[in-house]
């Protein structure tokens, strides 16, 4: 197996049963592979069936089509290969933070002493920031504090793969901007490989290597995939003056405000098992407005 | 702010406990002796018509009675004359050892409903036509199948305890977030342990909430069902004292039969309260 395709999606299909007979077809024959370590990020319209994608990859949903292979392996349900961060956080309200993190911990390695589980979630508990919240419930912590400790319920248990589902979206903007800054930070420590539903430009442009642009739905399909031109050094403080920043802004802009709703229409002779790679480069200059002589 | 509120509480229910016990006394106290009555005739008919008595006690002399039941709970004088400690005591034993066999039943029971579909919807007809028979109604069926009056009045207990539980369990185990057992089903969480770490904390609520609905109605059902099969508890003891003609004692288990079941709630109440978890 190639590193090329570490994760292979293989023509799958999602469809609903219509009241009127027959069935909608959310998206079909979509065809995606990632590499090992890359970081993926899906943008698109809400109802396109991004989440259905994760939830595949998940294995909590099946698609009515097609396959998904992880590692040189078909998926079939949901593994501890595959970490979940989702929107709503999901912790165990009953549970403390190191009782969320110890759950999936004693989940993967079943024999484990309970003095090995405690250690392996401190160590995850101390990466994304929280020593000292360890018995706290998470009724008692904030937004950003909560979804900290999915991402460490998902880090410990050392997956092949972290699947997020529009992660920061529930946060205010600052504890946003403070979590990608460690999500960034993680994945590129650790080499992650990871796949994210986002609906927001900006975090797309500064976490992802691959941007992909899904179109709308129903009948959604891949529009293309961007490699971010952006240095993989890129820091949030001085991104926007790269100068390649704006025109991958711009290009993803332009596509979710009109591209998504006409690409069905406009595009012929689309090839779903390759997706057009496209690298958005600098932004064409443009006259404003002349200034009066 | 909050203890204020409480002291003015407590003001005002004394307030009306007093105005009650004294809106009693004054309606079952003597209008005074009647005139012209010749002695031997006036001992014939007794204070209610020589001292215009009510016949209905007033608060002291149920007061006076009620001290002597806690002097001495626990006296057994023969079948028909026992404390008001022991017929509690058989009335509660029954209480519980019902209650406890529906728990065993409903809670299980409860959780294949509410994790199977297929249960759910094969079972929901008999619970519609079983729930809303009274309890009582099983009583001749219960007598006539088990021969034993004692194990009928606990079978009663247990039918009624039965089915807040079974539904409780069912509806709180069904309705789980669904992103909790999706966390439970990406880590690989057999059934079992699913069940037992993720569900049953996550209804734990729900089902203490059916356990104390169950815990009242039993309560509630004991009393009638004693009245029926006789012999012991405190239902019995107040079917006995009303043929003995004794209100006074009859108020006296009135009262009783309330605060018990008051206790029997809060218990239920402070289990309810350790399962509770904030969101």
């Amino acid at each position: 197996m190639s590193n090329d395709k570490f994760i292979s999606i293989e023509g799958i299909a999602k469809r609903y049963p219509n009241p009127a007979g027959g069935s909608t077809a959310v998206f079909e024959d979509l065809w995606l592979s990632m590499k090992r370590g890359e970081f993926s990020c899906v943008i698109g319209h809400s109802g396109c069936g991004k989440t259905t994608v994760l939830n595949i990859l998940a294995g909590l949903d099946e698609p009515s089509e097609g396959a998904v292979i992880v590692d040189g392996q078909a998926i079939e349900g949901p593994s501890l290969d595959r970490a979940v961060i989702f929107q709503s956080h999901a912790l165990l309200p009953w549970r403390t933070v190191m009782g969320n993190v110890a759950f999936a911990v004693s989940s993967k390695w079943r024999n484990w002493k309970a003095e090995q589980v405690r250690e392996q979630a401190q160590k995850f508990i101390d990466l994304v920031g929280l020593t000292g919240s360890e018995h706290k419930r998470p009724s008692e912590l904030s937004g950003g504090m909560k979804q900290r400790v999915g991402i460490a319920r998902a880090l410990s248990i050392t997956p092949k793969m972290m699947l997020m589902d529009e992660p920061f979206s529930a946060l205010d903007a600052l504890t946003r901007g403070t979590l990608q800054d460690e999500v960034r930070r993680i994945c590129l420590e650790t080499g992650q490989t990871t796949f994210m539903i986002t609906h927001d430009v900006d975090e797309a442009i500064y976490l992802a290597d691959k941007i992909i642009l899904m179109t709308n739905g129903p009948g959604a399909v891949l529009a293309e995939i961007l490699e971010n031109p952006l240095p993989k050094n890129r820091a949030r403080i001085d991104i926007h003056r790269h100068p390649h920043y704006y025109g991958l802004r711009n290009h993803i802009i332009d596509f979710l405000v009109s591209r998504s709703k006409t690409f069905a229409q406009t595009v012929t002779g689309r090839d779903p098992r390759h997706v057009p790679v496209v690298r958005p480069a600098l932004p064409e200059p443009a006259i404003i407005n002349e200034p009066a002589a | 702010m909050a203890n204020s509120l409480s002291i003015r509480a407590a003001v005002v229910s004394i307030a009306l406990l007093l105005l009650f016990l004294g809106g009693w006394h004054i309606a079952t106290r003597g209008t005074g002796p009647a005139a012209n009555m010749s002695p031997e005739y006036a001992r014939l008919m007794g204070a209610t018509a020589t001292q215009g008595k009510s016949a209905m006690p007033g608060p002291l002399d149920v007061g006076a009675k009620l001290w002597e039941h806690i002097k001495s709970p626990f006296y057994d004088k023969g079948p028909n004359d026992k404390g008001i400690g022991i017929q509690l005591g058989f009335s509660i034993a029954r209480v519980l050892f019902g209650y406890v066999i529906a728990v065993a039943v409903a809670i299980p029971l409860g959780f294949l409903i509410g994790m199977s579909p297929l249960m759910s919807k094969a079972l929901d007809p008999y619970i519609q036509i079983l729930k809303p028979i009274s309890p009582l109604a099983w009583m001749p069926l219960a007598l006539y199948t088990i021969k034993d009056s004692n194990t009928s009045a606990i079978f009663v207990i247990f039918i009624c305890a039965l089915w807040p539980m079974l539904i409780n369990t069912a509806f709180g185990v069904a309705a789980v977030r669904r992103e909790w057992v999706n966390v439970a089903r990406t880590l690989e969480v057999g059934t079992v342990r699913r069940a037992f770490t993720v569900i049953l904390p996550a209804a734990a609520p729900t089902i203490l909430t059916g356990m104390r609905i169950s815990i009242g109605i039993a309560w509630l059902v004991i009393v009638a069902a004693e009245m029926l099969v006789g012999g012991t508890g405190i239902g019995y003891f107040v079917w006995n004292e009303w043929n003995n003609l004794s209100i006074t004692n009859v108020i006296i288990a009135i009262l009783v039969i309330g605060l018990v079941g008051m206790i029997l709630d809060q218990i239920l109440a402070r289990f309810t309260r350790m399962v509770t978890f904030p969101e």
